[in-house]
């Protein structure tokens, strides 16, 4: 399982931060920052409320890579 | 024209949607009707198609002139009127953006959380010591995002007081004449002016210095100007929005007892329940608004361009279709896609703030006021009308003293 953002489109809301602080944070501007594309199976959960809460719905998770 | 439907959709029930929403959502999603300022608009309903066109990076918020507007005001109300500045330009917008997130970014927020943990709690203690019943819209709803923002911004304590009327007037529908409405907004826009050039002068720990210090830099992407619309922008959309949503959250959690009980017997739930009363909220508001400026097609209907579309967020967080059991309410419901601070690239800019009031403002309660309750029946409290954030004007609570 291999996490996705697209940077470009992020809007910086933090949602991601908040729901999954291990797999992800914002850099200055707000935008995200991939901290752990392969995060461990205790993250699967976070990592599913994070893709789906995303306002601009910029995170995917690629389940064979 | 007189079989138009008129908007927002009128309600006399306090905790429950007007029937109309489902009609609408399963016979008409693409709905004409009739906005206050006379003109018309289209109307959605469904969560596919209400998310779909505000995440369609086409399309902007702004109103120009000519065009539908939302208000009974001369100038169509507050979507026509930008007091930023970027708004209608994409590029210009996102970069305002990624200047003023930084600021609100989650962790950030969470270096905030004690200090407003301990705002909350001295207000709740306040109330407490005064006795029983007490409305919890001045004891707390209202006073602790105020206070928030005012911090975060650096507005001094003693000039707060002038708020809630700038507020209110600016996000009115008809519930302000014009001319209120552009005295009030005159009578904002001077005192920030004043209060930017201050902090200019003598800068503080704050986001307007931030700001000022940037334009002062010769930074591209502010002006003073620009500045001074931000923050009256913030100021107006960080406190009215989270102080009537405490009000309607604690209105949803007492109105049902259960719900609250179930909260006090389980307070890991305070996170999911926040996302559930934000998603259940039958008084959201107006719902948020797109200009549509080229022929587009939505749900197999053709919207012809230089249409207003009003998305209704709060009939798309009861679509069957995404949420299961969309008229109940479900304290642990997770994952939880509400479309209540918008989506795409404007959805709210203060939405892990405003989670983070929300969660500390409900768990200080549940910790130490257990035995809260409603003073009166959840319908006969008075609410708000005419303006685009709708809620309670008050909400007396009693407990056991
Ligand atoms: C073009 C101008 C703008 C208009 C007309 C406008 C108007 C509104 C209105 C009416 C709402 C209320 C919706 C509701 O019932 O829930 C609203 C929501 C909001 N707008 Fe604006 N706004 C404009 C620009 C801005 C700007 C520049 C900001 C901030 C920088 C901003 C921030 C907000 C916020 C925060 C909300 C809160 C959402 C809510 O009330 O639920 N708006 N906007
Ligand atoms: C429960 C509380 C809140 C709700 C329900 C809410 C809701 C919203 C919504 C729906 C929008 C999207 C407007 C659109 O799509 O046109 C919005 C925008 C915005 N909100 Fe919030 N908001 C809340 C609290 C806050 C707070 C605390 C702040 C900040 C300090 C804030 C700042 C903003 C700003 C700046 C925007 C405009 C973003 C942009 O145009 O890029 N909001 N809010
Ligand atoms: S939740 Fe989405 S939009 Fe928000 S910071 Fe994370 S990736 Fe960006």
């Amino acid at each position: 399982m291999k996490i996705n953002v697209d940077r470009d489109a992020c809007c910086g809301a933090g949602q991601c931060v908040l729901l999954a602080p291990d797999v992800f944070d914002q850099d200055e501007e707000g935008i995200v920052v991939l901290l752990d594309e392969r995060p461990a199976a205790d993250q699967d959960f976070a990592v599913q409320e994070a893709v789906s809460m995303c306002p601009t719905g910029v995170i995917w998770v690629d389940q064979n890579a | 024209m007189s079989d138009l439907l008129d908007y927002p959709i009128p309600s006399d029930r306090a905790i429950e949607p007007p029937p109309e929403w489902e009609e609408l959502r399963q016979q008409c999603p693409v709905a004409k009707v009739r906005l206050a300022s006379g003109g018309e608009a289209t109307l959605l309903t469904r969560y596919d198609d209400v998310r779909a066109m505000l995440t369609d990076g086409r399309f902007g918020r702004v109103i120009p002139s000519g065009g539908t507007g939302v208000g009974s005001q001369d100038d169509g109300g507050t979507f026509s009127n930008d007091p930023t500045g970027v708004m209608a330009d994409e590029e210009q917008h996102q970069a305002w953006r990624r200047l003023v997130n930084a600021t609100f970014t989650a962790k950030r927020v969470q270096a905030l959380a004690p200090g407003i943990t301990a705002r909350a709690e001295r207000l709740i203690d306040d109330m407490l010591a005064a006795g029983g019943p007490a409305d919890l819209v001045p004891a707390l709803a209202f006073p602790l995002p105020v206070w928030v923002i005012c911090e975060l911004l650096g507005v001094p304590e003693d000039q707060r007081e002038r708020f809630p009327y700038w507020s209110d007037t600016a996000l009115s529908t008809t519930r302000y004449s014009q001319e209120e409405i552009s005295a009030a907004r005159q009578e904002f826009g001077a005192y920030m002016a004043a209060l930017v050039e201050a902090k200019r002068a003598q800068p503080g720990d704050d986001l307007i210095s931030e700001l000022i210090a940037l334009v002062d830099q010769n930074d591209p992407r502010l002006t003073a100007q620009t500045v001074i619309g931000t923050s009256m922008a913030l100021l107006v959309a960080g406190h009215e929005t989270t102080a009537s949503h405490i009000a309607k959250m604690m209105a949803l959690f007492l109105g049902d007892r259960s719900r609250w009980e179930r909260l006090v017997a389980d307070p890991s739930l305070v996170r999911s329940a926040v996302e559930e009363s934000l998603r259940f909220d039958p008084n959201a508001g107006f719902g948020m608004v797109r200009w549509v400026d080229e022929d587009i097609e939505i749900a197999g209907e053709s919207i012809p361009a230089g249409t207003t579309v009003v998305c209704s967020l709060a009939a798309a967080n009861r679509d069957e279709g995404t949420f299961e059991g969309a008229d109940e309410m479900d304290l642990g419901r997770r994952p939880n896609p509400h479309l209540s601070f918008g989506a795409g690239a404007y959805s709210c800019l203060g939405q892990s703030l405003a989670r983070t009031e929300l969660q500390i403002v409900l768990a200080a309660l549940v910790r130490k006021v257990p035995s809260l309750e409603l003073a009166v029946d959840v319908e006969s409290v008075p609410r708000k009308e005419g303006l685009l954030v709708a809620g309670f004007d008050e909400l007396p609570v009693k407990w056991e003293e």
